[in-house]
């Protein structure tokens, strides 16, 4: 698709990463309407929490920062912020722990999906960097007793030098802006990944090698899954770009009584 | 099963080849935000959240006075914790090291502070105003280090026995002359103190504005009472901790409390710092003097375990061998009659 009526130049860097973004996450996978019929368990629910989390505690953080460092220690409305803040963030760790947890059981590395724990396991000591100089930015007696209690480990492993818990300026830095956006990249990354490549399907319970991941726990034949990859005829039609599943393909190749339900369109 | 079984069933699982039901990630999302919005309104009404008045050098002083001129003292004959530090504050201190190895010294002296001059000397070269004072400053800082010692030493033994007046100045008995110009310097410090100077004067720094309370705050952390600050905060139970440590300990912050990971009063802190702070509990990290490098490296080389459990044998199976995956797809496992 170009904008112009003449044909875009080879070598067109714009053209290319659109090609590249596209056949990574076409749009009916980055925005599926569909889940596979495994995902049905309470632990699922705790990834999006985390993200709901994240949510409220930049949204409550975001209103904290407009109004400047003092403001909750001299108001009723900027304490009630304060606790928003501190109770956001005690609930994102606590879901994020236990969504970490459902993944660690549920091996959900398997099938190429090493690079989804990864960055999830890295959004999550990230996040305590994070927390950490929020604590330190607090103006009250809790940062001033972290802040000299931890520059000790700080300066023994040498990053004290240049990351200096008590000082205010470079702490708020840290806990407003660079963090967060670290924090906020990661789970970006995290969450198209887990769009890319789908969440992780059950274990076969039969361990014979060469039998498809439903075909052996399912009796269903397999069938491409929503955007599925580029190769598949499927999505090169205009119902899969508009946003379809692949669903003739599906029906015509479950076997009678298999549990593979039709599709969402 | 071998390497190339395993990478073969690790195949099967790359994509999913059965059914799937309408799903509104969106919509889910939205509610999910809603939600947690609900919950956090609902416990910020019932449970609020802390805000303990940071300590200053005023209040502690007044509170504490006799405590106050201990620590200075300290800060003026290089006794205190700040002073035998080392990196990245002075260079008076060996940095903690693992065979040798001591990471603080790769960068140096990044934050100078002389406790003497900083914490003392400077500010009361600043009280012009007070009879013999100047005089006082200038005898000790031009008298030798010996002298300078005998001087605190004498003052600091006798500190013991001090007592506090009720108009917040210090008596400390014994032969004066035997403290030299200590005396007057230390009761003009703490009447400067108490007026709030010293807390002004500890913040200022060349340029107008500044956010850096490195220098406050290591003056506040000397009041360590049995030097606890030294031990990673870990507070002897028998101890009589000074007037800053005393408040954390009230709230159940010091090292040995598990402090890091506990907030001010009753309410939940960094509890995922839970097994950090354990480390400092147990052998050999709560006896060590390089306790800090040492939990640093085991939670480094812990967290890149965490970051690469997919690779790693042995972890990377459990999952499979204890199948709590028959609890989580429990419903599929049901349905298709596995």
């Amino acid at each position: 698709v170009s904008a112009t009526a003449d044909r875009p130049a080879r070598k067109n860097w714009t053209v290319g990463l659109r090609k590249r973004a596209v056949a990574a996450l076409p749009p009916e996978k980055l925005l599926p309407d569909g889940q596979p019929t495994y995902m049905s368990s309470w632990i699922y629910v705790f990834g999006v929490l985390s993200l709901g989390s994240l949510v409220v505690l930049i949204g409550s953080g975001s209103i904290l920062a407009l109004k400047g460092p003092t403001w909750w220690h001299v108001t009723g409305i900027g304490h009630f912020f304060n606790s928003m803040h501190l109770w956001s963030v005690e609930l994102f760790f606590f879901f994020m722990v236990i969504h970490l947890w459902g993944k660690y059981w549920m091996a959900a590395w398997r099938g190429g999906r090493k690079r989804v724990w990864v960055t999830g396991a890295v959004t999550f000591l990230v996040a305590i960097p994070c927390a950490l100089t929020g604590y330190v930015s607090q103006q009250n007696f809790d940062a001033q007793w972290i802040s000299t209690q931890a520059k000790d480990a700080m300066n023994a492993v040498g990053i004290g030098a240049f990351f200096n818990l008590m000082d205010f300026g470079q702490m708020y830095s840290y806990h407003i802006f660079l963090l967060p956006v670290a924090v906020v990249a990661l789970v970006v990354a995290h969450v198209l990944l887990v769009r890319k490549h789908g969440i992780v399907p059950p274990f076969n319970l039969d361990q014979r090698i060469g039998v498809g991941a439903a075909a052996a726990s399912d009796g269903a034949v397999a069938a491409p899954p929503p955007g599925a990859e580029a190769e598949s005829p499927a999505v090169a039609e205009p119902a899969a770009v508009s946003g379809e599943q692949p669903e003739p393909a599906a029906k015509a190749e479950s076997p009678p009584g298999g549990e593979t339900e039709p599709t969402p369109g | 099963m071998s390497r190339a079984e395993r990478k073969r069933e690790d195949e099967q699982y790359r994509t999913w080849g059965g059914g799937y039901r309408p799903y509104d990630l969106i919509r889910e999302f939205s509610i999910a935000v809603g939600v947690v919005l609900a919950l956090v309104v609902v416990l910020t009404v019932l449970f609020s959240s802390p805000d303990e008045r940071p300590t200053t050098i005023q209040t502690w002083s007044k509170a504490a006075p006799i405590d106050f001129v201990s620590v200075a003292t300290s800060e003026l004959d290089g006794s205190s914790a700040t002073a035998g530090y080392g990196p990245p504050y002075n260079t008076n201190g060996e940095p903690q090291q693992i065979a040798g190895i001591r990471p603080a010294n790769w960068f140096g002296v990044s934050y100078p502070i002389d406790t003497a001059k900083d914490y003392v000397i400077a500010p009361l070269m600043t009280m012009s105003s007070v009879p013999g004072l100047q005089s006082a400053v200038n005898t000790y800082t031009s008298a030798s280090s010996s002298q300078q010692a005998k001087w605190t030493t004498a003052y600091n033994n006798a500190l013991a026995k001090a007592t506090a007046n009720p108009d917040g100045t210090v008596t400390v008995p014994g032969n004066a002359t035997s403290f030299g110009p200590v005396a007057l310097m230390m009761s003009a410090l703490l009447a400067n103190a108490q007026a709030g100077g010293l807390d002004g004067q500890l913040l200022t720094s060349k340029q107008f504005y500044q956010t850096d309370y490195t220098k406050i705050l290591m003056f506040l952390q000397d009041d360590n009472g049995d030097n606890a600050a030294a031990n990673g905060g870990n507070l002897p139970a028998s101890a009589n901790p000074g007037y800053f440590f005393a408040r954390a300990e009230g709230q159940n912050l010091l090292g040995s409390q598990w402090g890091m990971m506990n907030e001010t009063g009753s309410w939940p802190g960094q509890v995922w710092l839970w097994l950090y702070t354990f480390w400092y509990q147990i052998k050999p990290f709560s006896t060590s003097a390089n306790a800090d490098l040492l939990v640093m490296v085991v939670m480094g080389v812990l967290s890149l375990a965490f970051i690469l459990i997919p690779f790693i044998p042995v972890i990377n199976r459990i999952p499979r061998w204890i199948p709590i995956y028959k609890l989580i797809w429990r419903d599929h496992y049901r349905a298709s009659g596995g």
